[in-house]
């Protein structure tokens, strides 16, 4: 009878009332290999059910105190999720009885007189419907385990983001922006923080991919900028560290597309460096112009150190103008007939837009009306620009005790030719000056005026760029062109910064001397100049004024020197 | 070989898958069939004399009683057409048939009677 054997021994309950039919089909289901446990009526056939479990259930239609419909039934309900078949014991020939049988939960039917090699493969037939739904459970079980495993690493690792990433000014008033809680992983990344100058760096990144791979390169990226930003270095360093270090750390077919944002409230730029992101816009409040933020580069960690280009664009901006980033999810935007929302509708928002404020919300509006509903890639930021005095970046968090402060002190450091084109010196003064812990509460103000003397040294002293150029839009690309070019050409000059710390009393005072090799200028003039006159050049000088204690400059201009005081440490 | 009463393959067949459960089967049969038969006697409604008739005719049918199989099969559709003023003999026959069926199964309950 090996024919008829089963591969795997099942336990299977035979229900009939009729002792000769039970007898004799126990014995020819016990021949095929199975073990057998029998019930006399439905009820019994329910109980030894409840108790035994048993894989498979034949079960006659007719018997006293419960029939089989409803043993089928309550059996049916005590097996739940896994598939116990019940086989019908019947010579039933009716139509309305069998599908009763069906409506009962019967999965199939075995007439009388029994026929060995029939229920043999009804048997075997039944079992495999039965390994495939134990099968299907077992993976559905799986699956929503590993999903949930899932769903707790991207917790925590968004938990662990969030720490790095909120460490900035998101939530400064000047700011706007729309990104899914879940945008991690989507590799859509947003961070925004202030430099010690008072400005804000911004950046919108766009990593290749999705989920945690796209999540891991947010990571160092946001170290970088934060740390970076916090230590005063500018746009064209925190580029090149972030290029190197995703190049190294992540494959070959991994980058990061991304737009990156220098905001100087004092002199009221921007600069834009854009690899591979879909055009941002500086949005004139004034004249109602957008002015379009092109990708001029390839994405972050493509390009070796030797070939990666950090030359940004320079913008000037009034109060009020607007600065719009997106990732590509806002223009691929489809809608139920699949059309993209695109570049020339976005464009339209802006030119219908009539109120500044709701710029914004009009964007938003039109994504909504396109969609319907916006989808989790979806990633906008805007950035309002405002006076300098309106935002208050947070104090920085020292961790010294202050009891190394040095206090009596003096440095020279001199800057010449070559070293002037690529070398930036403040973020390691900055370095050196947050160690007089009396200056700490004014560092904004401080770290302000050494880099407005220095840039000053530089481009009109060294480089004699002519401020006066800045004074409309088209004289201001002028200026930046002109800047690069003569510092590409630089091989001569120099800024010589001096730096003397002197203890007063119970507090002290810092004095910087900033001299440079260029022409020199008659301060006096520059100083009497009329706020109309200026333009968008020469805030500088006023600047310095007002947030040193006291400014001079001498006869020649070619020096200048400011000092900061404090008085007793509280 | 067969009669017109029993089917003898089916009964090796069942010799085969009972091994030494066979004559047990039997008995069990006959006696099983016994209350079968008194049920039908005492049917009061023609539901219970369906239900009765469809046991019986399956048990018959498995051990190889051919015509009793088919008397009952004649019964329980008869049941269900009313008036059922000839059911008595209906009844009867089965009762003629179990009997001549009996001493046929008797016989070969003998044959393991050693």
């Amino acid at each position: 009878m090996s024919m008829l054997a089963a591969s795997e021994p099942l336990t299977v309950l035979i229900a009939d009332d009729n002792m000769t039919d039970r007898m004799l089909l126990s014995s020819i289901v016990r021949r095929q290999g199975h073990r057998v446990l029998t019930a006399s009526d439905g009820q019994e056939a329910v109980d030894v059910f409840a108790e035994r479990r048993p894989q498979l259930v034949l079960l006659d239609a007719m018997m006293p105190v419960l029939d089989g419909f409803e043993a089928a039934r309550q059996i049916k309900e005590l097996a739940g999720e896994s598939l116990v078949p019940i086989i019908f014991l019947t010579s039933l020939t009716e139509e309305d009885a069998l599908v009763r049988c069906l409506e009962a939960g019967g999965d199939d039917f075995l007439a009388k007189p029994y026929n060995q090699v029939i229920l043999a493969a009804k048997i075997k037939a039944m079992d495999r419907m039965r390994r495939l739904q134990a099968t299907v459970l077992e993976q559905r079980d799986q699956i929503t385990r590993h999903h949930g495993y899932l769903l707790n690493e991207q917790r925590v690792a968004k938990a662990v983001f969030d720490q790095v990433a909120h460490s900035g000014c998101l939530s400064s008033p000047n700011i706007r922006y729309m990104q899914s809680p879940y945008a991690l992983f989507n590799g859509d990344l947003l961070l925004a923080a202030f430099t010690p100058y008072g400005g804000m760096h911004v950046l919108l990144g766009d990593f290749t991919g999705h989920g945690l791979p796209a999540a891991v390169g947010a990571m160092p990226l946001a170290e970088v900028f934060y740390g970076m930003t916090a230590k005063g270095y500018g746009l064209a360093e925190i580029l090149r560290e972030m290029n190197a270090k995703l190049k190294r750390i992540l494959p070959v077919d991994m980058f990061c597309c991304a737009t990156l944002l220098n905001l100087n409230f004092q002199r009221r730029v921007v600069e834009v460096w854009n690899g591979g992101m879909p055009d941002g816009y500086l949005y004139r409040s004034e004249s109602g112009e957008h002015v379009p933020l092109r990708s001029r580069h390839l994405p972050l960690g493509v390009l070796s150190r030797a070939s990666f280009q950090e030359k940004t664009e320079v913008f000037s901006l009034a109060p009020g103008d607007r600065l719009f980033l997106l990732s590509d999810g806002v223009i691929e935007t489809a809608n139920d007939d699949e059309d993209l929302f695109g570049v020339e509708r976005l464009e339209r928002v802006f030119e219908l837009n009539r109120d500044p404020t709701r710029l914004f919300e009009d964007v938003q509006a039109a994504l909504g009306a396109f969609h319907g509903e916006s989808r989790d890639d979806v990633s906008m930021v805007q950035v309002e620009m405002v006076e300098p005095g309106e935002l208050e970046p947070p104090a920085t968090v020292y961790s010294d005790s202050g009891a190394s402060s040095p206090l009596n002190w003096s440095m020279t450091l001199e800057l010449r030719g070559d070293t002037l084109k690529r070398f930036n010196p403040l973020p390691y003064l900055l370095q050196l000056l947050q160690e007089i812990h009396g200056l700490r509460s004014q560092s904004g103000a401080l770290y302000s005026v050494l880099s407005e003397l220095y840039s000053n040294a530089l481009e009109h002293g060294v480089l004699g760029l002519d401020s006066t150029l800045k004074r409309d839009a088209e004289g201001f690309a002028q200026y930046y062109e002109q800047r690069s070019t003569r510092l590409n050409h630089l091989k001569d000059g120099y800024v010589r910064l001096h730096f003397m710390v002197q203890p007063e009393g119970r507090g002290g005072r810092l004095t910087i001397d900033v001299e440079d090799s260029g022409q020199g200028f008659d301060p006096h003039q520059v100083m009497s100049r009329s706020p109309e006159e200026e333009g968008l050049s020469g805030r500088g000088l006023k600047l310095i004024r007002q947030l040193s204690d006291k400014a001079q400059w001498s006869e020649d201009g070619r020096s200048a020197s400011v000092e900061f005081s404090w008085g007793a440490l509280a | 070989m067969s009669n017109q009463h029993l089917d003898y393959d089916v009964l090796s067949a069942l010799q085969e898958v009972m091994e030494d459960d066979y004559p047990l089967l039997l008995d069990t049969f006959l006696s099983d069939s016994q209350v079968r038969l008194n049920e039908l006697h005492k049917a009061t409604d023609p539901q219970k004399l369906g239900q009765a008739a469809h046991s019986f005719k399956g048990s018959s049918s498995n051990m190889g009683a051919t015509h009793l199989a088919h008397l009952c099969h004649q019964l329980e559709e008869r049941v269900k057409h009313p008036p059922l003023n000839d059911i008595e003999d209906l009844v009867n026959r089965i009762d003629n048939e179990f009997a001549e069926v009996r001493r046929l199964y008797d016989d070969e309950r003998q044959r393991f009677a050693y």
